[in-house]
Formats: C-alpha cells, structure tokens, sequence
C-alpha cells in the first residue's frame, strides 16, 4: 500500500512538473528569435505580406500570446498536442510514429553503457593498482572526454567507409524489402555504430564511478568483518561490496535516462536515425512551435518517469531505503 | 541466475551470425539495379503541388508532376505536357496545345481544366511568385480540351519562363475541391515520371516508375529513394560507402567536393542550375547613415577579395560576380564599372568617408561551414581595410528574422535569379519590395527612381533587344551606386557515380525531372 501511494504521489508531483515544464516552455519557444511563418514561406521568391499574414491566421499567430497558451493548455488538457505548421499532421502521431526509433536506440544504450560500464568498473576494481586497472581508466578517460559528434563521425569513417562492415546511416536498408527475422537483424545491423557510440559516454562515466565506489565500499568495517568470518572472496565482492556500491550507479542511471534523448539529438543528426531527437531539431530549426512544445513535453514525461523507476530500483539495490 | 563462460561465448557467436545474416541479406538489397539513390536535406515539408516551396520540394515535386514546359541550358522553351505555343506579336496571348492521351497517376486523363485549375486557382493561391506574375493576367481559358490561352492586361516579358515543373507543376483538378489550402492526402497525383509509392518521415521518399508515361520508353529508372541525411559529413560517408548515387549541390561542403571527386567513378558537374543562377552578395543597409555614403560602399566593394572567395571558400566552384547580374541571367552585361580588390584604394575611400571608427555588425548566413568560413574572409578584408566588424551570429531563424526586420548594417544572401531578371533580379532592388518582414526582397532598402522605373519597362517590354538596354542601364545604375557588394556567381556542385547517365539534362538540373536518367551497365 505505501509503494501504491508513494507512487500516486509522484505521478501526481511529476503531472505538476510537467504543467510548470509545458508552461515555461511555451514562453521560452515563443521567446527565441524567428518567424515560423517567414520560415514556412521559404525560398519561394516572394514571400510577400498577403501571403505570410494568410500563414499567420491559418496557425493562430496573429493572436496575442495570453490567448495563444490559453488555447495549448487547453488543448493539452484534452490530451491534444495540435498540429505540427510544417509537417501539416497531428503532433502526437509524428512523435509516436518516431519514439519506438528513439526508444530502441536509447534503450540498448543504455543497457549496454550500463552492463559494460559496471563490469569495468567492477573489473578494474578487483585489480586495482594493475596495468589492466590503468588500462581501463585510460580507456574511461578517453571516451569520457571525446566530444560524441567527433566520436560518431570517426566510427562512421572507420566502420562505414574504410571497414565497410557496418551502415552509416538510416534505420534499416531502404528498399531492402526485409521482413519478420530477417527485418530484425537488419534494424540490428544499423543499430550497432548509432547505440555504440550513444554508450560510450556513459559506459566510461559507469566505469570510473563504479570502481571508485568499489573500492571504497571494499575498505569499509562491514566489508573487512565479512572477509574475516571467513566468507568466500566471490560472495563478498558480489553480497557486500557489489550492492553497497551500486547505489550510486542507481542515481547515474536514472539522470542518463533523461539526458539519453539530449545524446540522441547528435547522434539521430549523424546517423540519420529517424527518431524524436531529430524531430526536436527540425522542429527547432523551422521553429514549429507545436512540434517543438509536443517533443519538449513528451521527453521531459520520460525523464520524470524515469526518475520515479530510480526511486523504485533504489529499494531494490538496497533493501534498508524504503518508499515514503 | 548465472551465466557462464560457455553461454556467454555461444550467445556472441550467436551475435556476430546475426550480424552476418544481416550484412548478406542488405548486400542482396543494394546490388538491384534501376534504383538510383538521392541524398536529401532538409526534409521537405510536402511533395503535394504547391505546398512544397523549397528546393528540396521541388526536386521531389518536380518527378511526380510536369510542366508544360522544359527549358534547356539556354533557357530556350522545349516540349512537355504542352506539344506546342504560340505567342501573339504583342505578347499579350499565349497558346499552349496540350498533349493528348495524357493521363495522371490515378488514370485520369489530363486536359486543359487541370492546367486552367493549377495556373488560375491552386497555384495563384499558394505561390507568391505565380501570384506576382499572375496578376499580369486578364483571363485564363480552355479553348477546347487541348487547348489553353493565357490572356495578358499587360505584357510580362518573362511570363513564358513560369512553365516549367517546379514552378507550374500541374496539378489534377478532379481532387481538389473548394478550399486548395487544404492539405491534400500525403499522395500526390500527378503525370511526372514517377508516381510517389511512400515516404517514411525522417528516412526516405520512394516513387516508382510511372508506366504509362506519356514519353514512350521514360522514364528508364524502375525505383528513386530520397535519402533524408540531416549531417553533411554523414552524407559525404554515405556516398563514400556507396549507399547513395548522387549528392546534389549544396548537400556536402565545398570542401568535401574535390575529395569526392578524385574517388573511383565519381563525376561532378556544376550543370543544371542555369535556370536558378544562384548568387551571392552582401546587403548593406541603406536605412543607416554609414551605408548612405557611397565612399563606404565603395570602400566596402574594394576591400573584398572575391577571387578569394571563389578559389579558397568555393574551392574553385564559384565566380566572382561582376555586378547585380549572375553571368547566366539574361540580359548580364559585364560592362558596368568595377571595383576590383584593392585594400589601399578602399583604405583611401574610407579615410575620405563618414566613417568614424564604428564597429560595423555582420550577419553571416547560417548555412554550413562554407558561408561561416565567407563571412570570416569578409571580415578580415573588411578590418585590412580599416573597418572594424562586429560578426554576429544567429541560427537560421533567428538571421532570417533580423534580415527580415533590417535588424543588421551588413548580411549575407544567396538567392536565386531564376534565369530573367524581371522575375529573380527586380525585386531585390525596387523601392515597392521594401518590405518588413520577409528576407526574400529588397532588404537592403535601396531606393532609385530611375532604376524602378527602368525595371518596370523592363518587365514589359516586348522586343528583347530594347529588353537587353533597358537592363544593361539597370545594370550599369546599380553598379555605380553600390546597391549592394555581389560576391559570387555560385556553382553548385553535383556529386554522382559514372554509371548515372542522363542525370541532369535540363536548366533546372535534379530540381527537374530524372525520367531520363539511367543507370548504365545494368
């Protein structure tokens, strides 16, 4: 029952948030230099007043700003992102027609940057003051600092271009006619550099933090008893030093689900992944204020989701941390 | 639950023939032949007639409809949907015959209603450029079901370069109802080449072969997939790894476009923009006391180094412009006066001029590293020369709204001429196109009454002789005013594999049709 209400509580904190997040990002998006309707005109040659004016009435922008958010809020009241200027469909169709992109790219990220990361960390741990443990740090320090534009571009050169192993871009093979299995394995294929170079960052923050944590929980009293009963190397490394030094790899891991879609932005750019990151900058570049508002909200609702699963995954690591 | 070490293994090999089975299976899908690949950005916003107005639009648009209309390198008028025309001596009347047994891609046949529907109604309400030249006409009739004339208040010298595909694409009538605002079901029907089969948003755009296209034998190619590739290098990768065909100009950075080059059957071409006659120039902002004195213009003119320009940021694929005119615009004269690259005459001119020392605000164009590494150039030339130049930076919406709202003292542009000058050059430089709140007019706000009055017997006058002075005048007034700093006749580069034949054969290059593009060797 506590877990129930915990949760209802939150939901209803994070529904809060996101009123406050939709309100203030409407004013910032509408505060951002840029017309959509000059944009929207473009390079036709004459984008002239009648004709701009006739794209400002068709979106409401001639009205004054008060009755615009009057309007959104009360379109998302009922569940009504509106409709996107420049695409000319529902918000909330393009974003769930793109989300399952960014969800698979994101999510075996995150998986991946998570159990690479960890077994480092964890690896690196138990040899620590080794050439492998220096290996390793090296290995974290690099990636940690290596900007993911640079780093994306690199493996695009080396696994797409000199090593022609892997897809440089896209979703799938256009035109490849895959189905079923066979459909799959090529998603996969193209999935492999995107979610590679996504985790990279993370892997090498989960690596350093989780051996620093490691190797601090391994000095503790509680630690030293357990050895000196006489327990197994392996259980203690797993039972008492693993679990106690996992808490705040929890904490890592809930702020990356959230940043995860930032990430995505570069790398759907690169990789030409057609996801919600890549929708959020054409939105931005066009300054579809609906699509924007609608990408905005749909990932900000992710990350509080996100973080109520990390309250939850904390009592699961460690036991003695209790819902309220 | 455990895993060890021998699951372990047997799941990674399990994952690399998951990877195998996946490499073959996408070889067998890219060895099919008749399937030309396109590299495509920014994604266009419809591929429905009218409401695309981008080039990347139109490059789509253009294989899905025709015009009536092709235009060749010359810009001289061919055949399309129109087998022949006519123009009254006073050029007052057009009369287009159409081509029978024409029908779009839903069966339907094609007649002199669609072409009275597309230029009268869908195209007059959409597009800004066919309004402006629209309203020049009297009426617009179908004679018979072939036949269709275009009567004229006024003679509007440049009328007959308004049928091409991307500007007059020609639309079926029968699916439109009232309201031609109203978006159309993302299927656009047209008589083009090819008819649109799918469009995966944020992936790809796939039309297929029209077979029952009125040119016996057209198009050649069975498949075209537009590849939406939002980064530059990315799109420079996938040509390198072979996944797409052709890179169209402006798609990688200058550069790039040399390196390209110099890979194994890799062509360039700088054909098929001679229609468009993209160029480049500076506006400077006549509204400011600064711009108001002609010693700073010319000081500005002779501090820039466009051989610079053209050789070092173009890597050689540019001209340097010698005045408002690009070289392919007709009616260009380069007998205007010229201020060539000389920082001690422009140091000489400035010392003599109302200039105090002000840092002036440059706005550059935020379209890629090329017109970052312009704007740069300019900079420099313009600080050797004693300027001291503020270069401020925007995002495109946020340089659009300042050049829009003359919120600059100098910013840059590129816009295209469209091959006369009544319809590309005019309405940079007329005081009626002074106009807040679009970037696509006279944004600079120079004001002359003979050169307004000159441009308008331009548009109208009949005889191209008498055309060719009017504009030669033009050309020679605003020179001599500095109306603006031209920089560059842009070329923009196509990139494409050796065994695409045919690929560009019209003025309007991929922004036409590729119905006569093949793929040799297959």
């Amino acid at each position: 029952m506590d877990t129930f209400r915990f949760l209802a509580r939150r939901l209803l904190q994070g529904l809060a948030a996101l009123l406050l997040i939709a309100v203030m990002n409407f004013l910032l998006v509408r505060a951002a230099p840029g017309d959509p309707a000059t944009l929207l005109a473009g390079e036709s040659g004459a984008a002239d007043e009648v004709f701009l004016q006739q794209l400002r009435e068709r979106f409401d922008l001639d009205r004054p700003l008060p009755q615009q958010l009057a309007t959104y809020l009360g379109q998302l009241a009922q569940g009504d992102l509106g409709v996107s200027y420049r695409q000319q469909q529902p918000v909330i169709d393009l974003i769930l027609d793109r989300l399952p992109a960014t969800l698979l790219l994101t999510g075996t990220a995150f998986l991946l940057s998570l159990a690479i990361g960890v077994a480092l960390g964890v690896w690196a741990s138990v040899r620590a003051g080794t050439w492998k443990d220096s290996a390793i740090s090296l290995f974290a320090t690099v990636f940690y600092a290596m900007p993911v534009y640079w780093l994306a571009l690199l493996a695009v050169l080396v696994f797409a271009v000199w090593l022609p192993w892997l897809p440089a871009f896209g979703y799938e093979t256009v035109g490849g006619g895959h189905t079923g299995l066979a459909r799959m394995l090529d998603i996969g294929r193209h999935l492999v550099l995107p979610a590679v170079v996504l985790a990279m960052f993370f892997m090498a923050v989960y690596a350093r933090m989780t051996r620093a944590s490691m190797l601090e929980v391994a000095g503790m009293d509680f630690v030293k008893t357990a050895r000196a009963k006489g327990l197994p190397a392996g259980r203690v490394l797993r039972a008492h030093v693993l679990r106690n030094a996992l808490l705040p790899v929890v904490t890592l891991a809930g702020l990356q689900a959230g940043a995860m879609v930032g990430g995505a932005v570069i790398i759907e750019t690169v990789f030409a992944w057609p996801g919600i990151g890549r929708l959020l900058f054409d939105a931005l570049q066009q300054r579809d204020y609906s699509l924007l508002l609608g990408t905005f909200l749909v990932t900000a609702a992710l990350a509080v989701l996100f973080n109520i699963i990390t309250d939850v995954a904390y009592t699961l690591v460690d036991p003695r941390i209790q819902l309220r | 639950m455990t895993i060890d070490r021998r699951e372990l293994l047997s799941a990674g090999a399990a994952g690399l023939g998951w990877l195998a089975a996946g490499f073959s299976a996408s070889a067998l899908a890219q060895a099919s032949g008749h399937t030309l690949n396109i590299a495509l950005f920014p994604e266009p916003n419809g591929v429905v007639a009218g409401l695309g107005s981008t080039g990347p639009a139109q490059t789509v648009i253009g294989n899905i409809y025709d015009g009536l209309l092709r235009f060749d390198e010359k810009l001289q008028p061919m055949p399309n949907l129109a087998t022949e025309w006519t123009v009254s001596p006073d050029m007052k009347v057009y009369t287009f015959k159409l081509k029978k047994g024409v029908t779009f891609h839903d069966g339907k046949p094609f007649t002199a209603d669609d072409v009275v529907f597309t230029a009268d109604k869908l195209m007059r309400t959409l597009n800004p450029r066919v309004r402006v030249a629209m309203a020049s006409v009297e009426s617009v009739k179908a004679l018979d079901p072939h036949t269709v004339e275009f009567r004229m208040a006024i003679p509007y010298a440049a009328f007959i370069q308004l049928f091409d595909s991307s500007t007059l694409p020609i639309a079926p009538k029968h699916l439109y109802g009232d309201d031609v605002t109203k978006p159309l079901s993302p299927n656009p029907v047209g008589t083009g080449p090819f008819k649109f089969k799918e469009w995966q948003r944020g992936s790809f755009i796939h039309l297929v072969r029209n077979e029952k296209y009125h040119e016996s034998g057209l198009p050649k190619l069975e498949n075209v997939y537009w590849h939406i590739i939002p980064d530059g290098a990315s799109r420079a990768a996938a040509f390198e790894s072979g996944k797409v065909d052709v890179l169209p100009g402006g798609m990688v950075e200058f550069f790039d476009v040399g390196r390209l080059d110099k890979l194994p059957n890799t062509d360039v071409t700088l054909k098929g923009h001679e229609k468009l006659c993209p160029m480049a120039w500076m506006w400077m902002n006549h509204r400011l006391p600064l711009f108001q004195d002609l010693k700073v213009r010319k000081a500005v003119m002779h501090a820039l180094n466009r051989d610079a320009m053209a050789k070092v940021v173009w890597q050689g694929f540019a001209k340097p412009s010698t005045g408002a005119f690009s070289h392919q615009t007709q009616f260009y004269t380069p007998q205007v006066p010229q201020y060539p690259f000389d920082t001690a005459r422009a140091r000489k001119l400035l010392a003599e001029s109302s200039y105090k020392g002000q840092a002036v605000r440059l706005l550059p164009l935020p379209f890629g590293e090329s017109w970052m590494r312009l704007a740069e150039l300019i900079r420099q030339n313009l600080t050797a020369a004693g300027f001291k130049v503020d270069l401020q930076s925007a995002d495109l919406p946020g340089t659009i709204q300042r050049q829009s709202g003359w919120d600059f003292d100098l910013t840059l542009t590129y816009m295209f001429q469209l091959g006369d000058p009544a319809l590309g050059v005019a309405r940079n430089y007329v005081s009626s196109e002074i106009r807040k709140g679009s970037p696509f007019n006279n944004v600079g706000g120079y004001q002359n009454p003979k050169v307004d009055a000159l441009f308008e017997r331009g548009s109208r006058e009949i005889d191209p002789k008498k055309r060719a002075e009017i504009y030669a005048d033009i050309q020679r007034t605003l020179s001599e005013d500095v109306a603006a700093a031209w920089l560059l006749d842009l070329g923009f580069p196509t990139v494409y594999r050796s065994k695409v034949d045919n690929l560009i054969n019209t003025s309007l290059g991929l922004i036409d049709s590729l119905g006569r593009a093949s793929i040799k060797s297959v």
